[in-house]
């Protein structure tokens, strides 16, 4: 999807709150005065923040209003990386990998779960407004595949169940339990450690 | 110099060549699309992949250094194969629906396919289409499907018109090439994304459809549209001009030109003077070329010379100006001007009416003055040349006048010739930068020498030089920008007022007092036609336009791309174009008819070929002698000495792409006015 979507409605204008400026002028900081557009993606990202989880145009054009770049620069960068959103998501910006380590590990029922208990498919938003459905590539959690990422968590080791049971918490406004959905410690090996066992001496 | 042996022949190059370039200079084809001599290097297409022993894989040639001692070949096993690999992948989303494409005939891809591709495909899949997502504007249409991303556009408008609108949005196989926001691109230089692209992703949306590049018979010539004398060539079908490109010539326009340069010529089909006219009872009514002749005859044979007048027009080609010239001498004459403008520039003094630095010497200058100027519309290449010079680094530049969007950052240091002072003073910052300039630059606008105070201005802009450093020994920074493509070339044939002779406005305020009784308007219609209502007025041209309007003699004249004609551009650039369709109807070339004119009342000139007017041209002045030559003029006093006044300098162009008889009936220009001009009238007037 490259084109701005015709069915969204954008906002006339888009400001950073107090707290985001506070927030955006931290960012800047941390480079040369004459290199602010190398500030464009960690202040998209707190647009995002603020608006609700999506960029319209108009946050687009605010940020590189701050970065002193041509907007056009900003909407490549924006369109660039799936995670800036260029149209509205619901709460919970749900995105479930079907890359290969994932559909190896039966990503594909964690898709079906998914559909099955939101009733809605990939690039979706449920009717109240609590879930979007994301198909992603890699997210780089591998070695506890198949997992999904909503909004800011990881959750890994998934099965149909377990995925459904993310859900209904998520649905009751409940935080359901984030990392490795079984026993696994982070990303150790299931069923416990099989070697390194001991504190070496040193 | 490194050295490298490239397909098994030595060749030296200059340090800093790339590859490709190295190639090109031992004569060896290397197929590219993205690589375009005059943006940066993007490397992204890798259709110039050749081989570097010692090097694992093939390399990109035009993104690759030369290095000495390189062994590179071009022609081996690996090499083909990888070229007709990769036009295998550019042609796997591409339409190949050449039979329809306007690109069809000169296109890179198309060309590029035949020399270096397989011939077939073994894609099955569904190609990908792209939706053509909002409008470029009245002047590129856009067909995205056909785009393989070679990011030349974009990296057009971003370094040379400095625009900003094109981007490559999305990634891998979802990239499309767009403005995202559905906007217009609004640059006077965007015909030449058309040339740019090597495929039919962007063509032009005036020349749609309209014809194959095989059937064009193409004719160099000269622009007319601005005082630059872009290099042109006119694609003709049949007698009628089907389109004009940009003709390669570093010194002047580089490859680009200005869109009112390429798409004001469908103004050359409408509106057209095709026959005599005479004014009988208040009306215009078609005559013979005899009758209109002896109507002429009959008014002035006998009036007194002194009370006839004759102003040549923006676009008179030179051949036509002497002439006339020598025609209100025999009639004992002085009252002739080429500056319809009312300019004060003073035509005895060539360094002071010309662009002395000349407009490659911009590629050299540290510090530029722009003084009264919009340069994006009075000259848009030499803008881009600006532009240019900035983006390599190293530039600093100032305005007095206008602050307008020029598409690069400058400091701006005042609206009025008042404000010179900070210049001369040495106390601003830009005065020292100025002062400390290697090259430093002034370049004065027309509009500033139009002015009643023009003179002053001159004189003030001439003090600016001479204290700044900017004139010494091998560089002169002295710069005049006309907008009118006759005006150095009036200037260097003394097309001025003669001794006791009146200038354009002594002319028209006689006209109206009545001291003048006949005027000869040589295409001459930018003037307050009012007051020259109860003259007797003769207008020589290609439309009708303001001038013809108020005509009592209509001569239906050529326009520039009907005739062979002599032109010298602001650098005082003596350029020639040749003619490359016939005139309209009865229209005949413009020397042609005043030396017609001149046997119907009894003076004839004698010049009975364009050879004879040239050798009279040469005989005024001798730069004539010297085509496409350029010499440097004596610096010596011009200018007025007074205080000019502080009235703000503005620039005499309000809409660029009407400007002249031609691009104000062009339906082309009318749509760019529409898009471009009229709401940003609205938005800078009505609501504040």
């Amino acid at each position: 999807m490259s084109g701005v979507s015709q069915t969204v409605e954008q906002p006339e204008s888009f400001v950073f709150t107090d707290e985001t400026m506070a927030k955006a002028k931290e960012v800047l900081a941390k480079y040369p005065e004459d290199r602010k557009e190398s500030a464009v993606m960690p202040l998209l990202d707190l647009a995002q923040r603020q608006h609700n989880g999506w960029l319209p145009i108009a946050a687009m054009d605010y940020v590189a209003g701050i970065c002193e770049m041509a907007p056009i620069k900003v909407y490549e960068v924006a369109s660039f990386y799936t995670m800036y959103n260029r149209t509205p998501v619901g709460e919970n910006h749900v995105q479930i990998c079907t890359n290969i380590s994932c559909w190896l590990k039966g990503s594909d029922k964690i898709v079906d779960a998914a559909k099955e208990v939101l009733g809605v498919g990939f690039g979706q938003t449920t009717e109240d407004n609590k879930f979007t459905l994301s198909e992603v590539e890699c997210l780089g959690a591998c070695v506890n595949a198949p997992m999904m990422q909503i909004n800011d968590d990881f959750y890994e080791d998934l099965d149909s169940s377990s995925t459904k049971a993310i859900f209904e918490a998520l649905k009751k406004g409940e935080q359901p339990k984030t990392g490795p959905q079984g026993d696994r410690v982070g990303c150790q090996p299931a069923g416990g450690l099989t070697s390194l066992k001991e504190q070496a001496n040193a | 110099m490194p050295k490298l042996t490239i397909d098994g022949n030595e060749i030296e190059v200059e340090a800093g060549y790339s590859v490709l370039q190295a190639c090109e200079a031992a004569g060896i084809e290397v197929p590219r699309f993205c690589y375009h001599e005059r943006l940066s290097i993007s490397g992204n297409c890798r259709m110039c992949l050749v081989e570097m022993e010692r090097a694992p894989k093939l390399i990109a040639s035009c993104s690759m250094p030369v290095g000495d001692g390189m062994v590179i070949h071009t022609k081996t096993d690996k090499v083909v194969e990888a070229r007709a690999s990769v036009m295998e992948f550019l042609l796997i989303n591409h339409p190949l629906d050449c039979p329809i494409c306007d690109q069809g005939g000169e296109c890179d891809l198309q060309d590029q396919a035949v020399a270096y591709g397989l011939g077939t495909s073994r894609f099955t899949e569904h190609k990908r289409s792209v939706q053509d997502k909002g409008d470029y504007g009245p002047i590129v249409k856009t067909e995205m499907t056909r785009c393989i991303h070679c990011t030349r556009c974009i990296r057009f408008t971003h370094q040379v018109t400095g625009t900003a609108e094109l981007g490559g949005i999305g990634r891998g196989d979802h990239m499309e090439v767009s403005t995202y926001v559905g906007k217009a691109i609004n640059s006077e230089l965007s015909g030449n994304l058309v040339d740019l692209c090597p495929v039919g992703a962007l063509t032009s949306k005036p020349f749609a459809f309209s014809a194959r590049s095989w059937e064009l018979k193409p004719t160099e010539s000269i622009d007319v549209f601005d005082a630059v004398g872009s290099n042109i060539r006119i694609d003709t079908r049949g007698g009628e001009v089907m389109r004009i490109l940009p003709r390669l010539n570093e010194d002047v326009n580089g490859e680009w030109i200005g869109d009112k340069t390429r798409y004001a010529m469908d103004g050359l089909k409408r509106q057209r003077l095709d026959k005599p006219y005479v004014r009988r009872d208040g009306k215009l009514v078609p005559v013979s070329w005899d009758e209109a002749f002896n109507t002429i005859a009959d008014k002035l044979k006998g009036m007194d010379g002194k009370k006839i007048g004759a102003i040549a027009g923006d676009q008179a080609d030179c051949e036509s100006m002497i002439v006339l010239k020598d025609l209100m001498a025999s009639l004992g004459s002085t009252n002739v001007d080429c500056r319809q403008d009312g300019s004060k520039v003073d035509a005895g003094v060539r360094a002071g009416y010309t662009f002395n630095s000349t407009i490659a010497g911009i590629d050299e200058a540290d510090a530029i003055l722009l003084i009264g100027t919009n340069l994006r519309w009075e000259a848009p290449v030499v803008n881009a040349r600006i532009r240019e010079r900035y983006y390599r680094g190293g530039l600093k530049v100032a305005v007095i006048g206008e602050a307008l969007d020029l598409s690069y950052p400058y400091e701006h240091l005042g609206t009025s010739p008042g404000d010179f002072k900070k210049i001369t003073g040495g106390k601003d910052d830009f005065s020292k930068t100025l002062k400390a300039a290697k090259k430093p630059m002034v370049i004065v606008g027309a509009g500033a020498l139009a002015r009643a105070d023009g003179a002053d201005v001159l004189g003030g802009v001439r003090k600016i030089a001479e204290s700044r450093g900017m004139v010494k020994e091998g560089w002169n920074g002295f710069n005049v920008l006309h907008t009118a493509a006759s005006r150095v070339g009036g200037l260097d044939l003394g097309v001025v007022p003669g001794n006791n002779g009146k200038d354009v406005q002594g002319i028209l305020e006689g006209a109206a007092s009545g001291d003048i009784e006949a005027v000869y308007l040589l295409g001459a219609d930018e003037i307050d036609t009012a007051k020259l209502d109860k003259t007797f007025v003769i207008y020589q041209g290609s439309h009708g336009d303001a001038g013809a309007a108020c005509a009592d003699v209509v001569l239906p004249g050529t326009a520039y791309t009907e005739k062979s004609g002599t032109y010298v551009n602001t650098e005082g650039r003596v350029q020639r174009g040749l003619r490359a369709a016939f005139p309209r109807g009865e229209a005949k070339e413009d020397w042609a008819i005043i030396r017609a004119l001149s046997d119907a009342l009894g003076k004839s000139l004698p010049y009975s070929s364009l050879g004879d007017v040239r050798n009279r041209m040469s005989e005024v002045n001798p730069i004539f002698n010297d085509y496409d030559g350029l010499q440097a003029a004596e610096w010596s006093d011009f200018g007025g000495t007074g205080e000019p006044s502080s009235e703000a300098l503005v620039s005499p162009i309000e809409n660029y792409y009407m400007t002249d008889p031609i691009s104000r009936v062009s339906q082309t220009m009318a749509e760019c006015t529409e898009a471009f001009i009229n709401p940003e009238q609205q938005k800078t007037g009505t609501n504040g």
